[in-house]
Protein backbone atom coordinates (compact mmCIF):
# COMPACT_ATOMS: atom_id res chain seq x y z
CA UNK A 1 0.00 0.00 0.00
CA UNK A 2 1.12 3.42 -1.07
CA UNK A 3 1.18 6.40 1.35
CA UNK A 4 -0.53 9.66 1.24
CA UNK A 5 2.80 11.30 0.36
CA UNK A 6 2.99 9.16 -3.03
CA UNK A 7 5.78 6.64 -1.40
CA UNK A 8 6.02 3.18 -2.77
CA UNK A 9 6.04 0.13 -0.68
CA UNK A 10 10.01 -0.07 -1.61
CA UNK A 11 10.67 2.68 -0.77
CA UNK A 12 8.64 2.47 2.68
CA UNK A 13 10.38 -0.52 3.62
CA UNK A 14 13.71 1.21 2.85
CA UNK A 15 13.12 4.00 4.72
CA UNK A 16 11.65 1.90 7.95
CA UNK A 17 15.03 -0.36 7.62
CA UNK A 18 17.25 2.73 7.97
CA UNK A 19 15.65 4.39 10.65
CA UNK A 20 15.42 0.41 12.79
CA UNK A 21 19.37 1.00 11.91
CA UNK A 22 20.12 4.42 13.20
CA UNK A 23 17.68 3.16 16.28
CA UNK A 24 20.16 0.32 16.91
CA UNK A 25 23.53 2.22 15.92
CA UNK A 26 22.36 4.92 19.02
CA UNK A 27 21.16 2.37 21.53
CA UNK A 28 24.52 0.47 21.11
CA UNK A 29 26.34 3.93 20.82
CA UNK A 30 24.61 4.59 24.30
CA UNK A 31 25.58 1.07 25.87
CA UNK A 32 28.89 1.45 24.61
CA UNK A 33 29.36 4.95 26.24
CA UNK A 34 27.77 3.05 29.63
CA UNK A 35 30.27 0.21 29.54
CA UNK A 36 33.44 2.46 28.58
CA UNK A 37 32.76 4.64 31.75
CA UNK A 38 32.33 1.41 34.05
CA UNK A 39 34.97 0.48 32.89
CA UNK A 40 37.60 3.79 32.96
CA UNK A 41 35.97 4.73 36.35
CA UNK A 42 35.68 1.36 38.05
CA UNK A 43 34.63 1.37 41.45
CA UNK A 44 35.06 5.46 41.72
CA UNK A 45 32.04 5.27 39.93
CA UNK A 46 29.34 5.52 42.46
CA UNK A 47 31.60 8.23 44.70
CA UNK A 48 30.36 11.57 44.88
CA UNK A 49 31.78 14.59 45.84
CA UNK A 50 28.88 15.48 48.10
CA UNK B 1 35.50 19.51 -6.53
CA UNK B 2 34.09 16.61 -7.45
CA UNK B 3 30.44 16.91 -7.58
CA UNK B 4 28.39 13.57 -7.06
CA UNK B 5 26.16 12.55 -10.55
CA UNK B 6 22.38 13.79 -10.55
CA UNK B 7 20.36 10.92 -8.45
CA UNK B 8 17.80 9.33 -9.89
CA UNK B 9 16.97 7.05 -7.22
CA UNK B 10 15.86 3.84 -9.14
CA UNK B 11 16.59 1.63 -6.35
CA UNK B 12 15.49 3.84 -2.40
CA UNK B 13 18.89 3.33 -0.24
CA UNK B 14 18.58 0.27 1.79
CA UNK B 15 20.54 0.28 5.53
CA UNK B 16 23.46 -2.07 3.73
CA UNK B 17 24.12 0.86 1.23
CA UNK B 18 25.19 3.02 4.08
CA UNK B 19 27.38 -0.10 5.51
CA UNK B 20 28.54 -0.41 1.79
CA UNK B 21 29.55 3.25 2.20
CA UNK B 22 32.38 1.79 4.46
CA UNK B 23 34.05 -0.28 2.28
CA UNK B 24 33.82 -3.15 5.07
CA UNK B 25 37.05 -5.29 2.96
CA UNK B 26 39.54 -2.43 3.82
CA UNK B 27 37.88 -2.26 7.64
CA UNK B 28 38.85 -5.80 8.13
CA UNK B 29 42.23 -4.88 7.08
CA UNK B 30 42.62 -2.04 9.13
CA UNK B 31 40.83 -4.05 11.86
CA UNK B 32 43.34 -6.63 11.42
CA UNK B 33 46.59 -4.50 12.10
CA UNK B 34 45.22 -2.40 14.25
CA UNK B 35 44.74 -5.30 16.24
CA UNK B 36 48.12 -6.30 15.39
CA UNK B 37 49.69 -2.78 16.49
CA UNK B 38 47.94 -3.02 19.95
CA UNK B 39 48.79 -6.70 20.85
CA UNK B 40 52.27 -5.95 19.88
CA UNK B 41 52.56 -3.09 22.05
CA UNK B 42 52.99 -5.13 24.83
CA UNK B 43 51.23 -3.25 27.32
CA UNK B 44 47.84 -4.57 29.45
CA UNK B 45 44.73 -2.99 28.37
CA UNK B 46 41.41 -3.99 29.57
CA UNK B 47 39.67 -6.43 27.24
CA UNK B 48 36.49 -3.97 26.40
CA UNK B 49 39.34 -0.42 25.97
CA UNK B 50 40.66 -2.34 23.59
CA UNK B 51 37.58 -3.42 21.43
CA UNK B 52 37.02 0.05 21.48
CA UNK B 53 39.85 1.43 20.62
CA UNK B 54 39.35 -1.36 17.57
CA UNK B 55 36.35 -0.25 16.79
CA UNK B 56 37.05 3.24 16.84
CA UNK B 57 39.77 2.62 14.55
CA UNK B 58 37.45 0.63 12.22
CA UNK B 59 34.67 3.18 12.45
CA UNK B 60 37.14 5.98 11.43
CA UNK B 61 38.36 3.94 8.80
CA UNK B 62 34.85 3.25 7.20
CA UNK B 63 33.76 6.93 8.10
CA UNK B 64 37.31 7.74 5.15
CA UNK B 65 35.59 5.46 2.78
CA UNK B 66 31.98 7.36 3.11
CA UNK B 67 34.07 10.45 2.40
CA UNK B 68 36.21 9.01 -0.04
CA UNK B 69 32.73 7.82 -1.88
CA UNK B 70 31.14 10.88 -1.91
CA UNK B 71 34.29 12.97 -3.35
CA UNK B 72 34.44 10.57 -5.76
CA UNK B 73 31.52 9.45 -7.14
CA UNK B 74 32.27 11.14 -10.27
CA UNK B 75 35.28 9.11 -11.16
CA UNK B 76 33.45 6.07 -9.13
CA UNK B 77 30.90 6.34 -11.76
CA UNK B 78 33.17 5.66 -14.56
CA UNK B 79 35.10 2.55 -13.73
CA UNK B 80 33.83 -0.84 -13.96
CA UNK B 81 35.37 -1.90 -10.69
CA UNK B 82 33.85 1.00 -8.57
CA UNK B 83 30.23 1.69 -10.67
CA UNK B 84 28.26 -0.22 -8.62
CA UNK B 85 29.11 1.66 -5.22
CA UNK B 86 25.61 3.26 -3.41
CA UNK B 87 26.67 6.98 -4.72
CA UNK B 88 27.18 6.70 -8.29
CA UNK B 89 24.45 3.66 -8.74
CA UNK B 90 22.09 6.58 -7.17
CA UNK B 91 20.76 4.89 -3.99
CA UNK B 92 22.63 6.83 -1.71
CA UNK B 93 22.87 10.99 -2.12
CA UNK B 94 26.33 12.31 -1.95
CA UNK B 95 25.12 14.53 1.03
CA UNK B 96 24.29 11.44 2.67
CA UNK B 97 27.42 9.74 2.61
CA UNK B 98 29.43 13.51 3.36
CA UNK B 99 27.47 13.33 6.50
CA UNK B 100 27.47 9.89 7.34
CA UNK B 101 31.41 9.93 6.99
CA UNK B 102 31.57 13.13 8.87
CA UNK B 103 29.13 12.42 11.84
CA UNK B 104 31.23 8.86 12.33
CA UNK B 105 34.90 10.40 12.12
CA UNK B 106 34.27 12.64 15.04
CA UNK B 107 32.32 10.00 16.90
CA UNK B 108 35.67 7.30 16.58
CA UNK B 109 37.75 10.08 17.13
CA UNK B 110 36.08 11.84 20.64
CA UNK B 111 35.47 8.16 21.63
CA UNK B 112 39.28 7.19 20.87
CA UNK B 113 40.09 10.03 23.00
CA UNK B 114 37.76 9.52 25.77
CA UNK B 115 38.04 6.05 26.24
CA UNK B 116 41.50 5.45 25.47
CA UNK B 117 43.92 8.34 25.24
CA UNK B 118 43.85 11.52 22.54
CA UNK B 119 47.44 10.71 21.10
CA UNK B 120 46.04 7.95 19.53
CA UNK B 121 42.53 10.10 18.62
CA UNK B 122 44.97 12.32 17.24
CA UNK B 123 46.63 10.00 14.81
CA UNK B 124 43.10 8.96 14.10
CA UNK B 125 42.10 12.30 13.22
CA UNK B 126 45.11 12.85 11.17
CA UNK B 127 44.77 9.87 9.39
CA UNK B 128 40.95 10.45 7.97
CA UNK B 129 41.78 13.73 7.19
CA UNK B 130 44.71 12.27 5.47
CA UNK B 131 43.21 9.97 3.30
CA UNK B 132 39.94 12.26 2.60
CA UNK B 133 41.61 15.55 1.78
CA UNK B 134 45.39 14.85 1.12
CA UNK B 135 44.58 11.71 -1.04
CA UNK B 136 41.73 12.11 -2.17
CA UNK B 137 41.24 15.06 -2.87
CA UNK B 138 44.08 16.58 -3.96
CA UNK B 139 46.66 13.38 -5.24
CA UNK B 140 44.75 10.82 -6.27
CA UNK B 141 43.75 13.47 -9.75
CA UNK B 142 46.82 14.98 -9.79
CA UNK B 143 49.81 12.77 -9.43
CA UNK B 144 51.28 9.60 -10.34
CA UNK B 145 52.84 9.42 -7.00
CA UNK B 146 49.19 9.33 -5.38
CA UNK B 147 49.49 5.92 -4.06
CA UNK B 148 52.71 5.59 -2.68
CA UNK B 149 52.40 9.10 -0.42
CA UNK B 150 48.61 7.86 -0.05
CA UNK B 151 49.40 4.86 1.48
CA UNK B 152 50.26 6.64 4.27
CA UNK B 153 46.76 6.90 5.41
CA UNK B 154 46.74 2.74 5.28
CA UNK B 155 49.88 2.16 7.06
CA UNK B 156 48.92 4.04 9.96
CA UNK B 157 46.48 1.96 11.77
CA UNK B 158 48.52 -0.10 13.75
CA UNK B 159 50.55 2.94 15.26
CA UNK B 160 46.71 3.82 15.99
CA UNK B 161 46.49 0.89 17.58
CA UNK B 162 49.79 0.84 19.30
CA UNK B 163 49.60 4.21 20.68
CA UNK B 164 45.55 3.46 22.14
CA UNK B 165 47.59 0.40 24.07
CA UNK B 166 50.77 2.13 25.21
CA UNK B 167 50.02 6.01 25.03
CA UNK B 168 53.58 6.33 22.81
CA UNK B 169 54.89 5.40 19.36
CA UNK B 170 57.90 3.74 19.98
CA UNK B 171 60.38 2.80 16.44
CA UNK B 172 58.91 -0.77 16.48
CA UNK B 173 55.19 0.87 15.66
CA UNK B 174 56.58 3.06 12.94
CA UNK B 175 58.49 -0.39 11.62
CA UNK B 176 55.03 -1.77 11.08
CA UNK B 177 53.99 1.64 9.91
CA UNK B 178 56.83 1.35 7.04
CA UNK B 179 55.81 -2.34 6.19
CA UNK B 180 52.60 -1.34 4.91
CA UNK B 181 54.03 1.95 3.33
CA UNK B 182 56.60 0.06 1.41
CA UNK B 183 53.70 -2.52 0.30
CA UNK B 184 51.53 -0.58 -1.11
CA UNK B 185 53.36 0.84 -4.56
CA UNK B 186 53.97 -2.80 -5.71
CA UNK B 187 50.54 -3.99 -4.58
CA UNK B 188 48.48 -1.13 -6.60
CA UNK B 189 50.96 -1.30 -9.65
CA UNK B 190 50.52 -4.71 -10.19
CA UNK B 191 46.83 -4.19 -10.21
CA UNK B 192 46.69 -0.83 -12.82
CA UNK B 193 49.27 -2.90 -14.78
CA UNK B 194 46.02 -4.63 -15.72
CA UNK B 195 43.34 -2.62 -15.02
CA UNK B 196 44.77 0.72 -16.26
CA UNK B 197 42.04 1.18 -18.57
CA UNK B 198 39.78 1.89 -16.20
CA UNK B 199 41.95 4.29 -14.78
CA UNK B 200 42.20 6.00 -18.23
CA UNK B 201 38.47 6.22 -18.44
CA UNK B 202 38.30 7.88 -14.97
CA UNK B 203 41.22 10.63 -15.69
CA UNK B 204 43.11 9.15 -12.99
CA UNK B 205 46.83 9.50 -13.40
CA UNK B 206 47.77 6.02 -12.08
CA UNK B 207 51.85 5.00 -13.32
CA UNK B 208 51.41 2.72 -15.94
CA UNK B 209 49.04 5.82 -17.23
CA UNK B 210 51.66 8.12 -16.46
CA UNK B 211 55.09 7.06 -16.45
CA UNK B 212 53.97 3.86 -18.68
CA UNK B 213 54.16 0.34 -18.66
CA UNK B 214 57.24 -0.50 -18.71
CA UNK B 215 58.55 2.16 -15.98
CA UNK B 216 55.91 1.00 -14.02
CA UNK B 217 56.94 -2.73 -13.72
CA UNK B 218 61.07 -1.32 -13.06
CA UNK B 219 59.20 1.01 -10.19
CA UNK B 220 57.68 -2.68 -8.52
CA UNK B 221 60.62 -4.18 -9.00
CA UNK B 222 62.63 -1.40 -7.15
CA UNK B 223 59.76 -1.05 -4.23
CA UNK B 224 59.83 -4.76 -3.91
CA UNK B 225 63.87 -4.64 -2.95
CA UNK B 226 63.49 -1.79 -0.49
CA UNK B 227 60.14 -3.93 1.21
CA UNK B 228 62.02 -7.40 1.66
CA UNK B 229 64.57 -5.92 4.22
CA UNK B 230 61.76 -3.57 5.87
CA UNK B 231 59.67 -6.50 6.02
CA UNK B 232 62.32 -9.00 8.34
CA UNK B 233 63.49 -5.86 10.08
CA UNK B 234 61.23 -6.52 12.98
CA UNK B 235 63.04 -9.74 13.40
CA UNK B 236 66.21 -7.53 14.49
CA UNK B 237 64.84 -4.93 16.53
CA UNK B 238 63.12 -7.52 19.40
CA UNK B 239 59.53 -7.31 17.42
CA UNK B 240 59.61 -10.34 15.55
CA UNK B 241 61.03 -14.01 16.39
CA UNK B 242 61.96 -17.26 14.71
CA UNK B 243 58.67 -18.12 13.03
CA UNK B 244 58.26 -14.17 11.66
CA UNK B 245 61.76 -14.40 10.40
CA UNK B 246 60.83 -17.38 8.64
CA UNK B 247 58.09 -16.26 6.93
CA UNK B 248 59.18 -12.66 6.17
CA UNK B 249 62.44 -14.12 5.29
CA UNK B 250 60.54 -16.98 3.02
CA UNK B 251 58.05 -14.53 1.97
CA UNK B 252 60.08 -11.54 0.18
CA UNK B 253 62.19 -14.52 -1.64
CA UNK B 254 58.47 -15.20 -3.05
CA UNK B 255 57.81 -11.50 -3.44
CA UNK B 256 61.19 -10.71 -5.00
CA UNK B 257 60.81 -13.39 -7.72
CA UNK B 258 57.30 -12.70 -8.51
CA UNK B 259 58.11 -8.94 -9.30
CA UNK B 260 61.05 -9.76 -10.92
CA UNK B 261 58.99 -11.89 -13.61
CA UNK B 262 56.17 -8.61 -13.81
CA UNK B 263 59.72 -6.96 -14.39
CA UNK B 264 60.31 -9.65 -17.24
CA UNK B 265 57.00 -9.74 -18.12
CA UNK B 266 54.67 -7.32 -20.96
CA UNK B 267 52.33 -6.56 -18.02
CA UNK B 268 50.46 -3.25 -19.11
CA UNK B 269 52.00 -3.24 -22.85
CA UNK B 270 48.34 -4.19 -24.29
CA UNK B 271 45.38 -2.34 -22.99
CA UNK B 272 42.41 -4.36 -22.21
CA UNK B 273 44.40 -7.06 -20.05
CA UNK B 274 41.55 -7.64 -17.90
CA UNK B 275 38.84 -10.30 -18.05
CA UNK B 276 35.24 -9.52 -16.45
CA UNK B 277 36.91 -10.08 -12.69
CA UNK B 278 39.45 -8.69 -10.63
CA UNK B 279 42.01 -11.74 -10.76
CA UNK B 280 40.75 -12.94 -14.34
CA UNK B 281 43.27 -11.64 -16.76
CA UNK B 282 44.89 -12.50 -20.11
CA UNK B 283 47.84 -14.32 -20.11
CA UNK B 284 50.37 -11.08 -20.60
CA UNK B 285 49.19 -9.45 -17.50
CA UNK B 286 49.58 -12.77 -15.34
CA UNK B 287 52.56 -12.36 -13.78
CA UNK B 288 50.83 -8.73 -12.22
CA UNK B 289 48.26 -10.55 -11.25
CA UNK B 290 50.24 -13.16 -9.31
CA UNK B 291 52.08 -10.46 -7.33
CA UNK B 292 49.29 -8.59 -6.21
CA UNK B 293 47.11 -11.87 -5.37
CA UNK B 294 50.93 -12.56 -3.39
CA UNK B 295 51.46 -9.26 -2.07
CA UNK B 296 47.79 -9.18 -0.20
CA UNK B 297 48.52 -13.09 1.23
CA UNK B 298 51.92 -12.20 2.59
CA UNK B 299 50.91 -8.70 4.62
CA UNK B 300 48.31 -10.84 6.01
CA UNK B 301 50.92 -13.78 6.97
CA UNK B 302 53.39 -11.00 8.17
CA UNK B 303 51.07 -9.07 10.74
CA UNK B 304 49.55 -13.10 11.86
CA UNK B 305 52.79 -14.21 12.40
CA UNK B 306 53.70 -10.93 14.56
CA UNK B 307 50.26 -11.46 16.20
CA UNK B 308 50.22 -15.14 17.04
CA UNK B 309 53.57 -15.32 18.29
CA UNK B 310 52.75 -12.05 20.85
CA UNK B 311 49.77 -13.39 21.91
CA UNK B 312 50.96 -16.88 22.25
CA UNK B 313 53.86 -14.94 24.35
CA UNK B 314 56.31 -16.42 21.76
CA UNK B 315 60.22 -14.85 22.61
CA UNK B 316 61.16 -12.43 20.35
CA UNK B 317 64.89 -12.40 18.43
CA UNK B 318 66.44 -9.12 19.03
CA UNK B 319 69.37 -10.47 16.61
CA UNK B 320 71.14 -6.29 16.73
CA UNK B 321 71.39 -7.34 20.68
Amino acid sequence: MSDPAGESDAAARARRGRNIAIALGLVAFVILIFIVTIVRLGGHVVERPF
Amino acid sequence: MAMSPAVTSAAPARWQDFVLLLKPRVMSLVVFTALTGLVCAGQPVDPVLGAVAVLCIAVGAGASGALNMWYDADIDAKMRRTRGRPVPAGRVQGADALALGVVLSLFSVMLMGMALNWLAAGLLAFTILFYAVVYTMWLKRSTAQNIVIGGLAGALPPVIGWAAAAGATPLNAWLLCAIIFMWTPPHFWALSLYTSDDYAKAGVPMMPLVAGAKSTRRQILVYSLLLAPVCIAPAFTGLGGVAYLTVSALGAAVFLLLAWRVFRSRAGDAPGDRGDGLYDVKVAAAAARNLFAFSILYLTLLFATLLVEHLAGWPALSLLG
